[in-house]
Parts: C-alpha cells; structure tokens; sequence
C-alpha cells in the first residue's frame, strides 16, 4: 500500500473488551457492532483500495448518545471516526483498527422545514437527496447536489464541503448552510452559526464545515432551502477536441453567462456513460458540454440562444437542445451515473484537483500527457465553470504494480494543478489519499496553523486521525497532547 | 493616540507583528480607521495599519476573479470592476454614515475583517462566500496563505472563511481574492407602502419564496422613510416595503408582473423605474435611513425573519425603536433613543427567547467600553473562541479585546 496509515495503539487494542462493554453501556448493544462480518462493513468507503475493520461500530440514534459515545471515547482516549454513508472518494470515512466508527446513518429525520424563512433542520445522516425531496411539494430544494446524493448523507457533505454540478450558480456546502450541531470529543454540545444568515463573531460554522470529521461530530443541521427555478433546460454541446471545448467554456464565463451548471466530458468518458445510460450522447466528437439554463421559458430561450452564438465560434460538431423532461433526466443521468459506468469497465482513482479557468485547454492537454507517460487511460469529466477537474485514471487493481503507478499519475496530476494556481482538492476532500501532498500546496508554517485550529476543536487528536495532514505532523501533535495528558 | 505605523510590504508588516510578538506589545490593527468605533475599543501602545498595502495584484474579468491588497480603497476596486462590468455580488454595505465618515473611506480588507454585504446577500451571499482566498500575518509574525484564486477548494482547514469576520484578532489580513459576477444591466423596484411590520415580513418571505430572483428587500419605519433621496416616497413617511429584482429589460419585465400578481393579496403595490431604482438601492446600501447622530445607538440584529417583526414589538412596548428590517427581515438595524448602556438590559433579554445574534454597531465609546458589544457566548462557545484566539495569537497581541473581553 501507499498510503501509510497510522500505528495502531496496541494500549487501546490490548483494551478492546472494556471498550466494547463500555460502548454498549453507554448506548446499549443494540446500536453496537463488533463482529468480525460485521465490522467489514465498515472497512472502507467508495476509496476501495484501503480497506481496514474498525475496532467496533456505534450507531446512535439521538444527540445524547453522541454526547455519551463522545466522552466515553475521550476519558479512554479511544479514537472515533463519524461516518455517514461511507462515499467519500478520498478515504475521509477509512478506519483505523484502533478505532470506533460512529455511524450516523439511524439519525435521518427531517426535524423542521420552514418556507418562510426558507430553512430545513435535518438530522446529520439523512441523505442529500432526502431534503430536497421533502421541500419539493412547495417547489423548494437544496441546491449541493453531489455526483451521490442519492446515498451520501448531508453531514458527509459538511465534513468534506462538498459540491456538484449545480454549485457554479448555488455555490458548495458552506455556502448553503445557516446552523450547525456539533458535539466535541469532550461530550460539549455548540451550536455554530444559528437561523439566520451572518452573525458577528468568529465563522466557527465556516472553519467546521470541511473539516472532515475532525473537529466535532455534527449531529443536526439547518440549511438554506431555495425556491425552484421556473423552469431548466440542458443542452449538448461536441466539439472536435478538448482544447475548443475547454475555450468554449472559457468564453461561456467571459460574456457574462452563469448557467446553471457547465459540466465537461471527454470521449472516453462519453463512450462509457452512453453505453450505461443511453443518454444519446454523442459518440463522434473528442469533448462533449452539458449547458443548463434556467428561468422563465423566454429567459431560456434567450440563454440557449446566447451559448449556441458563443459556441458556433468553436465549431462544435453537435449542439443538441433538450426537448422534453425525459431528455433533459437522461443528459444528467448519464452524467450523474459518470463515476458508476467508468467503475463497470476498470477500477479508476478519482482526481479533484481545480485550476484557473483561463489554463483549462492546457492542463487538459498535459493531463493527457501525464496519463500517455504512465501508459494508464484516463477518462476526463469535470464541473468545467469552476475549474474543478475529476480525471479518472483507469487502472487494474488487482495488480499492485499498477496500482502504485496509477497513484503515481494522480498525484503528477494533483501537483499540476497546484502548479496551474489551483488545489489538490474542490470537493472530494484530502482524506488519506492526498495527506502527504499537503506538502505541495502548502508551507509547514500554514500547515501547522490548520493543524493548530483543528486542536482548539479536538486537543486529544482522537477525531478521524491520519486524514488531512502529513503523517509525521499529527503523529507530533498526537504526542504533544498525550504528554501533556 | 498611538503612533501609527504604515508597512508599505507584508514582510515589514511581519517583522513589526514578529517585534511586538518579542516584546508582548499590543497592536491595534486596522486599514483606514473609518470604523474605528465600531465593536470594543483596543487600547493598545501600538497601532498598525494596512492603508500603504494596497492596489490590485491581478484581476481576469473571464475568469471572474480579483485579487488585491488589503489597503486597497474599496471604491477604486468597484470602479475597476465595473468598468468590465463586473462587481462584488454582495454589494458591502456603506457604513461611512453611520460612523460619520467620509463614504469613500472603507478599505478592502475592513470588508473581509468584518464580513460586511449589503442587500444583495439574501440572494447572491456574503462576503465570506465570495472570498476564495486570502494572505495574512498571524500573532507570531507568520505569513498564512488561505484558499486561493480557484471557485472551489477543501484543501485542508478552511482558514479563509476563519479569518474572514474574525476583527483583525486572530491575523492581520494583507491580501484577498474574491470571486466577482457580471453586473444585471437594469433595476427594477416593486414596493408596498403603510404595511405594518408583520405584513411586510409576509411580502417579503413570500417574494423570497418565489423564483423570481429578488435581489433585495428593504421594510422602513415611516420615521426612517423620511432620509431617503427619492423626493415622492421621503416626504409621505409612512412604513415603506420594497423588493429589488436585476436582470435584462425583457427578463425583468415578465419577472415584475409575475411578481407584483403573485403578491397582490398583500395590497397594492407599485414600481420603480431603472434611475429611481438605483438611487433607492444606493440608499438602502449606504444605511442612508438611519440616523447620523452619533449618541443614537445603533444594533444590528441577526434573526430568523419569521421571528423580526415579534423582536421589533417586544422592544417596543418599552422603548422607543425605529427599525429596518433587510434581507426579507433576517437583519434588523435598530435606532434606539441615547442612554447610558445602549439599552443592552433590554435588548438581549428580549433576545434571550429567540435563537439570534446582536451586536452595538454604534454608541459612545464609553458606553462600549463597559458593556458586551458583540452577542453574548454559552461557556462552550467562548472556549473555542479562546482556543481558536490562542491558536493564531498565542501570545493575545492583535487586536485584544476587540470583539471579546480578554481575548
């Protein structure tokens, strides 16, 4: 493996039967795993290739019981991961075997909507989709809507921030969130931000959300829910090659349109969705736009009209406007079904570097260089309006060999965008995967002050420890706090 | 009056932070002290400022991103982006008036330090969430790069949003880059007048609810309509409802009359024309409705809309308040009579029932001085703010005391 975990505590190994009978003491057996089959389930998250069984499982069902988990966890100096769906892409929901999972998942209520004020209080493991699912009958929704919003849950999406196709008009997870609960390892409940937008006083809602489960668990939100648009329309744009496609976008920006979403696809990655969901993608062009506007129907008109005049200086090989509800769902399942139908032909590492949208023809053209001098195919679909990239670079993975060159590739990858002006990261999260790159985006000065905020949340470093930050770091601060412990 | 100092670099702004962190000197920061006596008074030896820090460091119109220096006077960078016809979507808000200061004095950084965003936040955001990324000094004289110039990033803690609002106490802001969006062309007003204040929290929540994008609601106190410019709606000073929507002619055309049907049941409502739009809407973004007088205190209430109006009668069956209500009723700024403690007592025990923040934007500095300005934080809270504090500033050198006593 190439990504080194953490040293289990054989302290807290040697203790794993007091900690189990603690656990279920606390919050009752019911809601404990510790059986080996059990336990697999939990082993990994949607990063297959690391996989380790947790020490146990807890499945909470109130806020109290996080509280008790919580400060059993700290008073044993017992590690705790939050999990909520277990599709992080990065590894964020991974355990060590030294540590207890808290699995948010029985904790999926609605607990309050109010369209007036435009607010949905959820419970931490209810699905994304779920919320937008009940403000739909008053035609609201909740705009992040990552890739798996039907199974990823909306304290997931805090704990990474997450994005989605739809975020280049609605923005990400922090920008879409009013109040957050969240208990910290020493059993405290805060509230961070409240009903309303922007009060005065340190961001503490801010600094929590992206923090990837390591600074508090999250047991309840309150998130903004927005009226839908009158209507939306998606539309296909071809191109003979990446490079037209990538200035198309480039010039989509510059006029002054924000549509809804401008999401990319390259021909490999159409040849594979098509073939999934028949979306009538199509198959002779090299790049490939999906373009949604919205508003009122002459508003779209006047939208589509616009991009195809912008696009008719690329010289796109297709331009197709959806017709119907049917067409517009199929577009965007066979987007959505991306990351699913390249994983029915090879196992892939998801990238999520972003870059400046002004280098995207040439990144594109290097990315391709990158995966040519791995010999490893790499399928290209992105949030193009925003920068964010997600190649997906196909590999075998049961062959160890090239496994650690398909790594090798993604992180070339990673470091290109760093080197274009942009981040590791838009919306996946650092996770294990890219930990050991931190290095590459940032000094040890700033790393060490990321480092230090995550202590005045959780100064134990038992919450979701051996993600975000160089290894050696936290195992210095780890030790730092037990002796002064 | 402290001596000021004036770094014309960030490494010499450093090596000042790196001095008084040797010597455990307080430092006052600040940019161009136009909201100097907004929050705690610092009393500090000490007194550095931004204002030789400024000028745009790059700014790409196709890639909707700016990024300029701290001392960079906000009016020059709105005049640089407009002249692509771009702007700051959350349109800050002016508080020059209401400090009795010149209205082009607000610096750049001030805005980020602070978080300030005008009308336009209930639909478009803050400032927080236009700020893809900044640069600062911390209490230990370290030079911290936060996000970037990219749209989305989770690498890492995100220590924009963290210093973004934090006063200057935690880093000493030198650089920010922020996400800009085209300007809307046209301006169109829809407003109601003599509502009482449940009615137009009604009209407000209601236009919100729609998709018709308004871009920003405004509910005065007829005493408050009396400041505006616009010479036909000033003199009636009766309560005054307004929603603003932006776009295109032919958008905003179907949008208002979409609008105004929908909101018919509130009573009659009417319209404003693209020039007297705008005026209105400078208005409401300079706080031209309250007043200047510097012993009237002044309160910034953050609070679910539906609970405003509730908030506003409580106060008022014992003091004599003059409110506005923005963002569809989730801000209220509150003009209360002078006394000797801004009517705190009052103010936050009326608070109390309710989930909301407030904060004394404005009184004598004496009366700052001995009472909370910023909302009152359960023990848990204020442990994270002291560990939050000691974990830029250990050494509690920048800006103590400002927003918290003793941090």
């Amino acid at each position: 493996m190439s990504v080194i975990m953490p040293k289990e505590d054989l302290r807290t190994l040697s203790r794993r039967q007091a900690i189990i009978s603690g656990l279920s003491a606390a919050v009752g057996s019911g809601a404990l795993i510790s059986d080996e089959a059990g336990l697999r389930a939990f082993e990994t998250d949607a990063l297959t290739a690391y996989r380790q069984p947790p020490l146990a499982v807890v499945l909470p069902r109130s806020t109290s019981e996080v509280v008790s988990i919580a400060r059993f966890c700290s008073e044993n100096c017992v590690k705790l991961v939050a999990r909520g769906a277990g599709t992080s892409l990065s590894g964020g929901a991974i355990p060590t075997g030294d540590a207890i999972v808290i699995g948010l998942s029985r904790m999926n209520r609605v607990l309050d909507v109010n369209f007036l004020d435009r607010t949905a209080t959820v419970e931490a493991g209810i699905t994304n989709l779920a919320i937008s699912n009940a403000v739909a009958h008053a035609r609201f929704f909740y705009a992040p809507d990552p890739s798996s919003q039907l199974a990823c849950t909306i304290g997931g999406n805090i704990a990474m921030n997450s994005g989605g196709a739809h975020c280049l008009k609605y923005g990400v997870t922090t920008n879409n969130l009013l109040k957050l609960k969240m208990v910290l390892m020493d059993g405290e409940v805060v509230e961070l931000g409240g009903d309303f937008l922007d009060g005065q006083g340190y961001d503490f809602l801010g600094l929590a959300t992206g923090s990837e489960g390591q600074f508090g668990i999250v047991t309840e939100a309150t998130v903004r829910i927005l009226p839908q648009s009158e209507g939306a329309r998606p539309m296909l744009i071809g191109f003979d090659s990446a490079e037209a496609a990538g200035n198309c976008v480039a010039a989509i920006i510059a006029d002054g349109l924000i549509p809804v979403a401008l999401e990319f696809m390259d021909k490999p990655a159409i040849r594979v969705c098509e073939e999934f969901a028949k979306a009538d993608y199509p198959l002779d062009v090299e790049a490939m736009l999906i373009v949604e506007v919205e508003g009122s129907p002459a508003e779209i008109e006047d939208q589509i009209g616009r991009v195809g005049e912008i696009a008719s200086r690329f010289n796109p090989k297709t331009l197709r406007v959806s017709q119907s509800d049917a067409q517009s769902a199929a577009i965007w399942k066979g987007r959505k079904a991306a990351f699913g139908a390249v994983g029915r032909v090879a196992d892939y590492l998801c990238m999520d570097g972003v870059i400046p949208l002004g280098k995207l023809a040439e990144v594109l053209k290097e990315v391709e260089a990158i995966g040519n001098g791995h010999g490893l195919r790499v399928a290209n679909i992105f949030h193009a309006g925003d920068g964010n990239l997600h190649p997906m670079i196909m590999y075998n993975a049961n062959d160890e060999h090239e496994k650690v060159i398909a790594e090798q590739c993604g992180s070339d990858i990673l470091k290109l965008c760093v080197d274009a002006g942009g981040c590791l990261t838009g919306e996946h999260g650092v996770g294990i995967e890219k930990r050991e790159l931190m290095r590459y985006q940032y000094s040890e000065a700033e790393l060490l002050q990321q480092m230090r905020v995550k202590a005045a949340f959780d100064p134990q470093w038992l919450l979701n420890y051996g993600k975000v930050f160089p290894l050696d770091l936290q195992e210095r601060f780890a030790a730092e706090a037990r002796a002064h412990a | 009056m402290p001596d000021v100092t004036m770094p014309t670099t960030e490494a010499e702004l450093a090596d000042f932070v790196k001095t008084a962190r040797a010597s455990s000197t307080p430092i006052e920061v600040c940019g161009f002290r136009s909201k100097r006596e907004a929050g705690r008074p610092a009393n500090c030896a000490a007194l550095v400022s931004t204002a030789r820090l400024g000028g745009i460091v790059f700014y790409e119109p196709s890639e909707l991103v700016v990024r300029a220096r701290a001392g960079t006077p906000l009016h020059e960078l709105e005049a640089t982006l407009a002249r692509k016809n771009q702007e700051l979507a959350f349109e800050p808000t002016d508080l020059s008036r209401i400090y009795g200061k010149d209205s082009m004095a607000a610096s750049l950084g001030s805005v980020a330090a602070m978080n300030i965003s005008g009308p336009r936040r209930i639909l478009k955001g803050a400032a927080r969430d236009y700020l893809l990324g900044l640069r600062a000094i911390n209490g230990e004289g370290e030079t911290i790069n936060a996000g970037g110039r990219v749209m989305k990033n989770v690498t890492g803690v995100d220590l924009t949003r963290g210093l973004c609002g934090s006063w200057g106490t935690l880093a000493v802001i030198t650089e920010l880059t922020f996400k800009v969006l085209p300007k809307a062309p046209e301006t169109r007003t829809v407003f109601f007048v003599g509502l009482t204040d449940e009615a137009a929290v009604g009209v407000m929540s209601a236009a919100m609810g729609t998709p018709y994008e308004v871009s920003g609601t405004i509910h005065l106190h007829g005493a408050l309509v009396a400041r505006l410019a616009d010479p036909e709606i000033a003199p009636a000073k009766t309560a005054l409802t307004a929603l603003r929507l932006e776009g295109s002619p032919q958008s905003l055309a179907h949008r208002v009359e979409r609008l105004r049907r929908l909101l018919s049941p509130f009573g009659e409502s009417y319209e404003l024309d693209h020039e007297r739009s705008r005026y209105l809407w400078a208005d409401v973004r300079s706080l031209a409705f309250l007043s200047a007088q510097f012993d009237r205190p002044l309160w910034r209430i953050s609070v679910a809309p539906s609970k405003a109006a509730p908030v506003v009668r409580a106060l008022s069956a014992f003091l004599d308040v003059r409110a506005a209500y923005e963002w569809s009723g989730g801000l209220l700024w509150l003009e209360l009579p002078p006394s000797a403690d801004a009517s705190v007592t009052d103010v936050r025990r009326v608070l109390a029932e309710y989930d909301a923040d407030s904060m004394l934007m404005r009184a004598p500095r004496s009366v700052r001085s001995g009472i909370e300005v910023f909302h009152p934080q359960p023990v848990a809270k204020m442990n994270l703010v002291r560990a939050l504090k000691k974990s830029f500033d250990p050494a509690g050198i920048l800006n103590p005391g400002r927003m918290y006593a003793g941090v």
